[in-house]
């Protein structure tokens, strides 16, 4: 039988470290639906989407009673839209039946209104990029993401140029609240097909019809681990991390194969991440702290995270049948509170998070920039973290906020997406560079066969 | 049906075991084994217990539980076995 400390134990990491399953995505596929006409696709998204995810809340809340463990966010993510609107257009219309479903199902959000254009831009899939900013503006949550880059095709840099501007225009639009539109879209280079965290989820178009994608988390339950073994070596760092690491999987684990039997969906992956949130004790900046930077940031900090990131997969590896998605401790400024304090102290720069996204999962994330940024630096940045990305066969990406109105100070989202101090930017304008388009060709070890 | 291990933590005093299992006993749920120790002057067990002629659902076996340890001033949870053996065995 189970011991009465491994009891103790498990339920010490809910109710102290903030142990929770982070997310449940069932992936639902749209190519179905497709029609030449808007109303008619609408209302097939609309009764496929109840169809399949309409006992998704109920089912994710039974099992975190059974199990004594919170799944705190249940969500939704589809095929790429720009794909099943390709003979329609009026990809906005989608964006609403996708928000009117969220609310209905009682879902946070729901993820893939995006494109996937790493080498080239069809028409309909520029036409379609064009409705993002209006689309978040226009609704809740629908979280939308395109695909810039990848590894196999090198940069479309007329999408990098192009999406500079889109996160301009949905700060714009989205104003009054801070600009809040931005943090549900992202650029990515090599974005998954299986990511269940938002704001880049959605349903690849190799994927089945429904499946089940867990996001476990975690960030306080490894802090708690590493203050049992404070001066002992970095082998023990790794060594203490991977064990809890394969813990934590379990939990997702678990979840991942109840909730798509009893959902009657396909197992899709466990996502082994460490994702923050705003709140005390749930923090990846404080790991890396306990590791022994004194304030995150400082120089030590990419070599602390990356043991981590390591030493997280090699523990979660083990705990499940089928790891995928982002697989990696996000670094979300905005979600951490540790990562806000250390920004706002000015010590945590950009520059430190663009080397720190080239060893962990995802990129510039949930970060607050000068409103009046223009959307030349905008889409160099974009580039800069594609670069990261393509170059080193890894996902990046860039979720940035223009703060409209505001230069400096703190840009307040609410919930779990947190506040963000607005971070300085280097201006140095990269207009040149960026006007000139093309692509930039894949890296030499993309050609392997 | 599934096998739930529930745990009681709490300040020590009589007839905490008596009290437990009666309910369980009521509730058609058989305890197939015991493990008690004093833990930081603290009461702590947990049973083994298996609730395949359980009376109602698993919610509501819980909720009878926390209301038992509400009125003896201890802390009941009763969670599925499943999540213990994934975390806690290779």
């Amino acid at each position: 039988m189970i011991n009465i400390q491994e009891v103790i134990e498990t339920n010490k990491m809910v109710s102290a470290e903030h142990l929770d399953v982070r997310t449940v995505t069932m992936g639902i596929s749209l190519l179905d639906c497709i029609s030449d006409d808007i109303d008619t696709l609408c209302e097939r998204i609309h009764n496929k989407i109840i169809a399949k995810a309409k006992n998704l809340v109920p089912v994710c809340n039974e099992i975190a009673a059974e199990i004594g463990i919170p799944i705190v966010n249940k969500r939704i993510s589809v095929t790429p839209v720009s794909l099943v609107t390709a003979r329609t257009g009026q990809s906005v219309k989608v964006a609403e039946v996708l928000d009117k479903c969220a609310a209905e199902i009682g879902v946070d959000f729901v993820g893939g209104y995006s494109a996937l254009v790493q080498k080239g831009m069809t028409p309909y899939e520029e036409e379609f990029i064009k409705t993002i900013p209006e689309a978040l503006a226009r609704t809740e949550k629908v979280c939308s993401s395109v695909n810039v880059g990848s590894t196999k095709t090198g940069i479309n840099m007329d999408a990098v140029r192009l999406m500079g501007k889109m996160i301009k225009e949905t700060a714009e639009k989205t104003k009054e609240r801070d600009s809040i539109g931005c943090a549900k879209l992202v650029v990515f280079a090599n974005a998954v097909d299986d990511n269940p965290f938002m704001a880049g989820a959605f349903h690849g178009v190799g994927e089945g019809d429904c499946i089940i994608n867990v996001g476990v988390s975690g960030p306080g339950v490894v802090e708690t681990a590493l203050k049992q073994v404070r001066g002992a070596d970095l082998t023990v760092v790794a060594e203490t991390i991977k064990r809890i690491a394969y813990k934590i999987t379990r939990v997702g684990q678990l979840v991942a194969q109840e909730s798509s039997r009893r959902l009657g969906a396909s197992f899709g992956i466990v996502d082994l991440s460490l994702a923050p949130t705003p709140v005390k004790g749930d923090s990846v900046a404080r790991i890396l702290e306990e590791i022994g930077v004194d304030c995150v940031g400082g120089y030590g900090t990419t070599a602390c995270l990356a043991l981590l990131n390591d030493a997280v997969k090699k523990g979660g590896i083990m705990a499940s049948s089928h790891v995928g998605g982002l697989s990696g401790a996000f670094i979300p400024v905005s979600e951490d509170i540790g990562m806000i304090e250390s920004a706002k102290k000015g010590i945590l720069k950009l520059e430190k998070l663009e080397a720190m996204t080239a060893i962990c999962s995802v990129g510039l994330d949930m970060i607050a920039i000068p409103g009046d940024t223009s959307a030349e630096v905008i889409s160099a940045m974009i580039a800069d973290e594609s670069a990261i990305g393509v170059i080193n066969n890894k996902t990046t990406a860039v979720r940035v906020i223009p703060v409209c109105g505001k230069n400096e100070g703190t840009a307040y989202f609410g919930g779990l997406l947190g506040e963000a101090p607005i971070m300085p930017i280097n201006s140095v304008s990269p207009a040149r560079f960026i006007a000139r388009g093309g692509r930039i060709p894949a890296p030499v070890w993309a050609n392997k066969n | 049906m599934k096998k739930a291990i529930v745990s009681v933590i709490g300040t020590d005093k009589k007839g905490i075991i008596a009290r437990v299992s009666g309910l369980l006993f009521e509730l058609g749920i058989n305890v197939e084994d015991i493990s008690q120790t004093i833990m930081q002057q603290y009461f702590t067990m947990i049973m083994l217990v298996d609730l395949s002629e359980a009376k109602g659902s698993f919610c509501s076996v819980c909720e009878e539980l926390d209301k038992l340890g509400k009125e003896i001033g201890v802390d009941i949870r009763m969670q599925g076995e499943d999540i213990f053996t994934a975390m806690h065995r290779i």
